[in-house]
Order: structure tokens, then sequence, then C-alpha cells
């Protein structure tokens, strides 16, 4: 759908090469640090900028040069950018309006919008009389209005407060389910983007790292950017030994392909196994010291030494700083990162 | 620290400040004819302006002379403001731009009117609206109402969301539907404001208009001047109450629209 | 183009044709009636002015010597006076606005917030209002009849049964009460930004209020100050309304003067060369201003 795409702005190169298939029906993610090019990406495929080179497929058409007015794609601005001179109603009628469709239509589409978006009562308000989630719907339904075959979603979720994303990220979810609308959203948030299912993307520097499904990406980040970008920890700069990875915290196996002779490793906090002092010996068995034991709740969260190491473990567990304990590390969740380490 | 030393200072101010209109405004009802003499409250001077053909001659001036010339500044300063703000100009170029537009902010009035009549027995050459009188009056009130017109509808313009516009774009607007229906209705306020500004300046003004009126063109102001040079009536008194009255509810409510939105 | 903005397609489209047209007949006006006639007022100055009064284009320095003082009998104190008497106009009046208008913002700035607006809306009401007919209300309060006259009557200053005007404080109260919003306002805008506690520490320091004044306050309402400044000086120096009503004939100053040129007298490129003095004395002020408070946003750009 989108190749090989290239877009600067004066000497900085915002995307690189960007290629980005998405299915049709699909609730596709693109994730990444702010400042790496994810929403430049999503205004191109609008159509409110152009690419220095490259394409934009949709449907089987090439749409590159088609400006923005013209393409069957609509947006869910961050800022909602609500029209603030137009009530609700007439807000969500405005893009069917602008195509002059006959008015008599215009009503009973936006009237089911409304309705389905439960803004029905609030048709007749202005937009600095409604709240956030509420603008949030009228963004919404004023996009869906339309029946684009792509909705663009640009970091939908930022301008709500933080108890109310997790509601409107379910009721977004469902909304797709509804009608089979594309929908590419933009977050650099990675709960949310993992909450979304569908395929994401994670993007860095104007460039794609990886694709896949959540669990694909989530299991098995491809490199160091992304492991740090999605766990935040127990990232090891390793050096090869035959089979064994030799790291901070000793000797480690690993089940994956390993192409360097020094890289890195990455182990999941809650995949590490604390184990038993009486446990018998075995491979990827290591010891470290308790630094800090931070209780959770629902989990205990271990910061080791050597490494520095995390762990996210049972509340069960209750070791003291000081204490000595023994991980099990297992093989096949090691992932071994991509790229040689200078 | 003692405060009210600097209480006493503001009380003391406000009064210094609305001392001469209060003056004006009093000796208006005053029924004495000569001096200054209280005789009694009256309304008989505001009777006698409507009376005096050459105050009417005045009043009709100034509001001919601020409705036209606003309307046209209005449009101009308008268009200007957007020029300004929406096209890409290059950094240079705007620099320029700007040092025109602000002339009019950053010179003092009788500079601007020594500027006008240069510019007038230039162009009177030309034609003869440039002669002293309405015509080149409006000329020259436009001249500096442009600026500050195009300064209220900037600052407006530039307080919009500019996502506001791309979704209106990404709505399918034209660049025309766009305007009409998203951009004009949303600095409506602002152009409003720029234009009441504009007014009371115009009628406000005496220092421009003294400079290029001609006989026929005398304007309140300017009457009143003349009228302080002829002798003390108790007429002006009524009339400079009226225009003291008309200028700040005026300035009020501009305050009041651009506050609004 | 500028790579820190974000450039939209709307906005490349959008360049050539409409946004000349926006900005053309406005620019052009404005060039036209305003950029080239203050330009010109150079041409005019070197020029001279001829039998009838009009003016004639030839080169000569006549203007400029007589703006130093030398007229057709030689050199005469005069102009030299009025150019004088005009800069310790505007130097009193700047003056005595800073004295009113930092007890007046100081007070202003601590009422309560709703107060705060009242007394703001106080201050500029007056600034909207004609300067012909404020002058005019002060001629009305100095009449001879009036308590302000007979008490100076009574003391001896003036001979009973006159006026206090036309006369120097006739003068300076008109000019006070006219120049003072300009300067109250963008202090005000200073002073309402300036930390309370700061001022408070320094009086636990230094304990003087003259040097809390001079060390912490003025540096840190020089940006409101300036603009005040420029704002009442340079006007107060090309003022002729308050000056002729409430001065009279006998005093003259710069302002009264190229008024003159171009009425009665008419002798515009003698008038000219007034301006372009004036003028050069506005940049100057402007540019002085630009060193003083780099970086600083203009809160009153009026």
């Amino acid at each position: 759908m989108v190749a090989q795409i290239n877009k600067s702005f004066g000497n900085h190169h915002v995307l690189r090469d960007v290629s980005l298939a998405v299915s049709k029906g699909e609730f596709f993610t693109l994730l990444g640090p702010s400042g790496c090019g994810k929403t430049t990406l999503l205004r191109l495929i609008a159509g409110l900028e152009l690419p220095d080179s490259g394409s934009i497929f949709l449907g089987g058409q090439d749409v590159t040069t088609v400006p923005a007015n013209k393409r069957q794609v609509n947006t869910v601005f961050q800022s909602y950018a609500l029209f603030p001179h137009l009530n609700v109603l007439e807000n969500i009628a405005f893009g069917l309006k602008a195509r002059k469709v006959d008015p008599v239509t215009i009503k009973h589409k936006v009237d089911r919008m409304l309705e389905t978006l439960r803004l029905s009562d609030l048709s007749k308000r202005f937009p600095s009389q409604i709240s956030g989630g509420q603008k949030q719907r009228v963004a919404l339904a004023r996009a869906l209005v339309n029946e684009p075959n792509v909705l663009l979603l640009d970091e939908p979720m930022s301008a709500l407060d933080p108890h109310l994303r997790t509601q409107v990220q379910a009721e977004l979810l469902e909304l797709h389910r509804q009608i089979d609308t594309t929908f590419i959203m933009v977050t650099h948030d990675q709960g949310e983007a993992m909450f979304m299912g569908g395929h994401l993307a994670v993007m860095r520097d104007g460039q794609m790292v990886q694709m896949g499904t959540p669990r694909e990406v989530y299991s098995r980040p491809k490199n160091k950017f992304v492991a740090e970008f999605l766990w935040g920890a127990n990232i090891l700069l390793a050096t090869r030994d035959g089979d064994r990875m030799m790291t901070t915290l000793g000797p480690l196996k690993t089940d994956d392909q390993v192409s360097w002779s020094q890289g890195h490793l990455a182990i999941r906090p809650e995949l590490i196994v604390l184990e038993d002092e009486l446990a018998r010996p075995k491979d990827n068995l290591v010891r470290a010291k308790v630094i800090q034991a931070i209780y959770r709740g629902a989990s205990v969260e271990l910061l080791l030494d050597p490494g520095p190491v995390k762990v996210v473990t049972s509340p069960r567990f209750n070791p003291q700083p000081g204490e000595t304990v023994s991980l099990f590390i297992p093989s096949a969740d090691l992932v071994a990162l991509e790229g040689q380490a200078a | 620290m003692r405060t009210w030393p600097q209480a006493v200072v503001a009380y003391l101010s406000l009064v210094l400040l609305y001392l001469p209109a209060l003056a004006v405004a009093i000796f208006s009802v005053n029924k004495a004819r000569f001096g200054l003499n209280w005789k009694g409250f009256s309304w008989m001077w505001y009777q006698k302006l409507l009376e005096n053909e050459a105050i009417i001659e005045a009043t009709l001036n100034s509001l001919i002379l601020a409705v036209v010339s606003t309307i046209i500044a209005t449009v101009i300063g308008t268009a200007l403001a957007l020029g300004l703000e929406r096209a890409p100009w290059p950094k240079s170029c705007l620099r320029l731009f700007d040092a025109i537009v602000n002339i009019p902010v950053a010179v003092p009035d009788i500079i601007m009117a020594v500027a006008l009549v240069l510019a007038f027995s230039l162009l009177r050459n030309l034609s003869g609206i440039f002669d002293m009188g309405l015509g080149a009056m409006i000329i020259g009130h436009v001249t500096f109402q442009i600026s500050f017109v195009t300064m209220v509808v900037r600052g407006r313009l530039a307080s919009l969301n500019p996502q506001t516009r791309e979704a209106a774009w990404d709505l399918f607007a034209s660049r025309f539907y766009n305007f009409r229906r998203v951009t004009l209705p949303l600095i409506t306020p602002g152009i409003l404001a720029g234009a009441m500004l504009a007014f009371t300046l115009s009628l406000d003004d005496f220092i421009i208009s003294f400079f290029i009126h001609g006989p026929e063109s005398v304007t309140l102001p300017i009457y009143i001047f003349a009228s302080l040079k002829r002798g003390l009536t108790p007429e002006t008194n009524a009339l400079s109450t009226v225009m003291l009255l008309a200028t700040v509810l005026l300035a009020l409510l501009a305050e009041r629209i651009t506050r609004k939105l | 183009m500028d790579s820190s903005a974000l450039p939209t397609p709307i906005k490349k489209r959008s360049t050539s044709l409409s946004g000349y047209l926006a900005v053309g007949p406005g620019l052009l006006w404005l060039t036209i009636l305003l950029a080239i006639p203050c330009l010109s007022l150079v041409a005019m100055a070197l020029a001279s002015r001829g039998q009838y009064g009009e003016v004639v284009w030839s080169f000569s320095l006549e203007n400029l010597r007589r703006l130093i003082g030398f007229g057709l009998f030689g050199w005469s104190p005069d102009l030299f006076y009025i150019l004088l008497r005009s800069l310790l106009l505007a130097t009193i009046t700047t003056l005595l606005c800073v004295l009113i208008a930092y007890p007046l913002t100081f007070h202003m700035a601590s009422r309560r917030p709703s107060i705060r607006v009242f007394w703001l809306i106080l201050v500029i009401v007056p600034f909207w209002t004609n300067v012909v007919v404020r002058s005019y209300g002060w001629l009305l309060i100095l009449g001879p009849q009036l308590p302000p006259a007979r008490l100076a009557a009574f003391l001896g200053f003036i001979p009973p049964g006159s006026a206090l005007y036309p006369g120097t404080l006739a003068v300076y109260l008109g000019m006070v009460t006219t120049f003072l919003p300009f300067m109250a306002l963008p202090l005000y805008a200073s002073v309402e930004r300036l930390d309370r506690e700061i001022l408070e520490a320094a009086r636990d320091l230094y304990a003087n209020p003259f040097l809390v004044f001079w060390r912490v306050t003025l540096p840190q309402t020089t940006p409101g100050l300036s603009v005040g400044i420029i704002m009442t000086f340079v006007p107060a120096m090309a003022m002729f309304v308050v000056t002729d009503i409430l001065g009279g004939a006998k005093y003259m100053f710069i302002g009264n003067l190229i008024q003159q040129q171009f009425s009665q007298a008419r002798d515009w490129p003698f008038g000219a060369a007034l301006s372009l003095g004036l003028m050069i004395l506005t940049l100057l002020s402007l540019g002085f201003r630009r060193l003083k408070a780099p970086g600083q946003k203009d809160p009153f750009p009026l």
C-alpha cells in the first residue's frame, strides 16, 4: 500500500524508504517514540503532505498526488481539530456538505452516526461545551460518516485523561468490529498498540524496524531498540564463545541463531524464573544479589546485581536486599538481538 | 512595607485622568451661557446641538469619514493579514512587509500627517481626489487604520488551531469552501474587533485630519479645536461629552468582542 | 524554505497568485502613502521654499542650517530654544509619568484579579478619549472662577481674576494626563509578572526600600519601562495639540512649529526638515529599545 516513501523537511530526512502494506479492514498500529516519523507517514497517507519520492496505493490505485480533499481517507486529528464555530451536528455533516451530498441523505447518515457514537443528546452543543471524550467521539463520527476506505487516527488517546483511555480503547475496538473500514492508528504507547490487536509496525528515525502481530513483536523484538522500547530492561552485552554466550551474569545459552561474535541478548523480566537454592545445577542458572525489591501488589519487582537485571515475579517471593537468589533464564525466551555490538 | 502611599498616588492619578472629562460633562449641563459659574442643571445645550448646522455638518463628516474609511481599511487590512499569515513568504520578505505595516504604529501622528501631505501634493497631479478634503481624509485615515486592522486580524489568525484547516481539507473541502466555511467564520470576531478599533481611531483622530482637511470637511475634533480658538461656548461642552461617551462605548464594545472570542 | 516550521501542501499551492493578491493592495497603499513619503522627507528637507510657498526642488542645505539655528539674519537662539523646550517638555513629562506609574501599577498589581481588570479598564478608557476634548477639560478646570485659579491668585502666583492657562502648569497637567496611560500600561505588564517573593527576599537582604527598588524592581521591570518611555517620550516630543491649547502662542514646541510650516507659513521644506529630525529621533529610540531588551517579546506592540 505504501511503497518506498521518502520525505524530507529541509535537511531533515523524516522518512527513509518506508514501505508498508495494510490489508483491508485491518486495525493497523504504527508504534514509535516521538519524532520517529509516524505522524508524517500518516499525513502522507491522508494527502496532507506530498512525498519527495515513492508511491501510495489505495485499493490498487495510485493516489500519491491526489490532494487530501479528493482522497477517500479521513483523519481523526491529535487535537481533534473540531470546528469551534459549528455544533456537533454541523461538525459531523461538514464532509458530506462539502461534497454536496443531498440534504436528506446527509440527515440520515448523520443521525445514524450520532446514534452509533452515543452523541444524539449533544448534537446541538458546540465543541467548547463538551468533554474530551465526547470531542473524540465527535471527531470519530465526523470522519466515519464519510465512509472512508481508510480511517487514520493520530494519537487519538493523548488528549484524554489516563483513566478514560482504557474505556475509550475498548470502544474504539468495538467500533472497528462493527464497520469494516481499515483503521491506521499512530501511538507512542506500546500498551495501547498491544491492546488494539491487528498488526503493528515499530518505527524509528524514519525507518520501519519491525512489523508483525503484537505477540510476534513483543515476544521476539528484532533488535536492541525494539527490546528497549517495549521491555525497557534486561538487555545484556554478550560475547559468543561457541554456543555459550558470555555475559555479566555468566555463561548463558539461547535457542536463537546467533550471527554476531559480540552483541546483545534480551530477556523479559517476567520470564525469568526465581529458583530455590536447592534446585539442581543446570544450564542458564545464575546467581545474583538483590539490590532493591519493590512490592507492586500484583507482583514483586527485583533489581539484581550483576546486570543490572530486572525480574518480575509472583508476590509469593519476599527476598530482602542483600540476599542472594538463583535465577533460571529459559533458553527459549532468551532473545538474541540483531546487530553486532561495537 | 507600607502600601498606603501607593494607594494615594493610584487614586490621585485616577482623579487626574478623569477630571478633564468630568469637568466637560458637568459644564455641559450648566445653564450658564457665559462664564463658568454654576447656574443650575439643564439639557438645553444638548438641544442647541441639534439646531447648530455647523455641528450637524461636522458630525456627518465625522461619521461619513469613519464609516467609509473603516470599510475600506477592514477589507484591505483583512486581506493583508491573511496574505502575511498564510502565504509562505521568505523571512527577509516578511521582515520588510512587517516594517511597512508597522509604520503607522511606530511613527508619531504628526510625521504620518506630514508624510500624507507630501504624498497628496504629488498625487494631486494624478487625480482631484487627493485635494484637501473629505476624499483625501478618507484615504489618510485608511492609511493608519490598515495597520491596526491587520494587527488584530493577524492575532486572531495566529491563535487558530492549524489542524482545523487541515481537518476541513481532509473532509473534502476545496480551498474556497475551506475559506468560506471555516477560516472566514473563525476570524470574523477578529475582523469585527479590528473594524471597531479602526472606527474609533477615525472618530477620535485629530492630528491627521487637521493636516489634510479642507474648508468643507470639518470633523468634530477639528470643530471643537477651532471653537476653542474662537472662544468657549456651552455647546462645545455638550458636543465633547457626546463624543467622549461615543468613543468610550465603542472602545468598550470592541474590547468586549475581542475578549469574548 | 524554513526547516523549523512544517510546510503543508496547502501552503505550497497558495503561494504565488493569491498570496500576492492578498497583500498587494495593503502593502502598495502603505508604501505609496507612507513609506515613500517618509523617505522623501529627506529629499524635501534638502529642497527650498519658493516665493509663493511652493516647493523648489533644488538642492540646498538651507533647511539643515536653519535647523541648527541660522536664520535670515544670522544665528538666533529662537529655534534652539524651541528644540530645547520640546526636549525638556518630553523629558519632564516622561519622568513625571514614570514617577506616577510605578506606584500606580504596583497598586494595581496588588489588587485581587477581578478588581485588577477594573483598574486596567479605568486606566485604558482615558487613552481612548480625544486629546482635544481632554485638553479642553483642563481649560475649564483651570478657568478663572474655579478654586484652582482662585487659590493661585490668593497665594499671589497670578493676578486676581485670571486663569491658570496658558502656562507651564497647564501644559504639564495636560501632558501627564495624556501620556500616563501610555506609560502605565506597558509598565503594568512587567510589574504584574514581577515575582513578589523576590521583592520580599530582597527586602529581607537589603532592608532599604530605595536599594530594593534600584537593584531588584527596576532591572526586572526594564522591558515594560523601556516600552513606556518610548511610547511617552517620542509622541511627547511631537505633541502640538496640548501645547497649543494649554500653552497658547507664548510657548512654541517642535510640534507646533511643524504644524505651522504646513499651514500658515507654507514652508514645507523646513517642515520636512523638522519632521525628519523628529523621525530620526523616533528610529533612534526604537533601535535603543531593541538593544535594551533583546529577545523580549513586546507585551504592548501598540
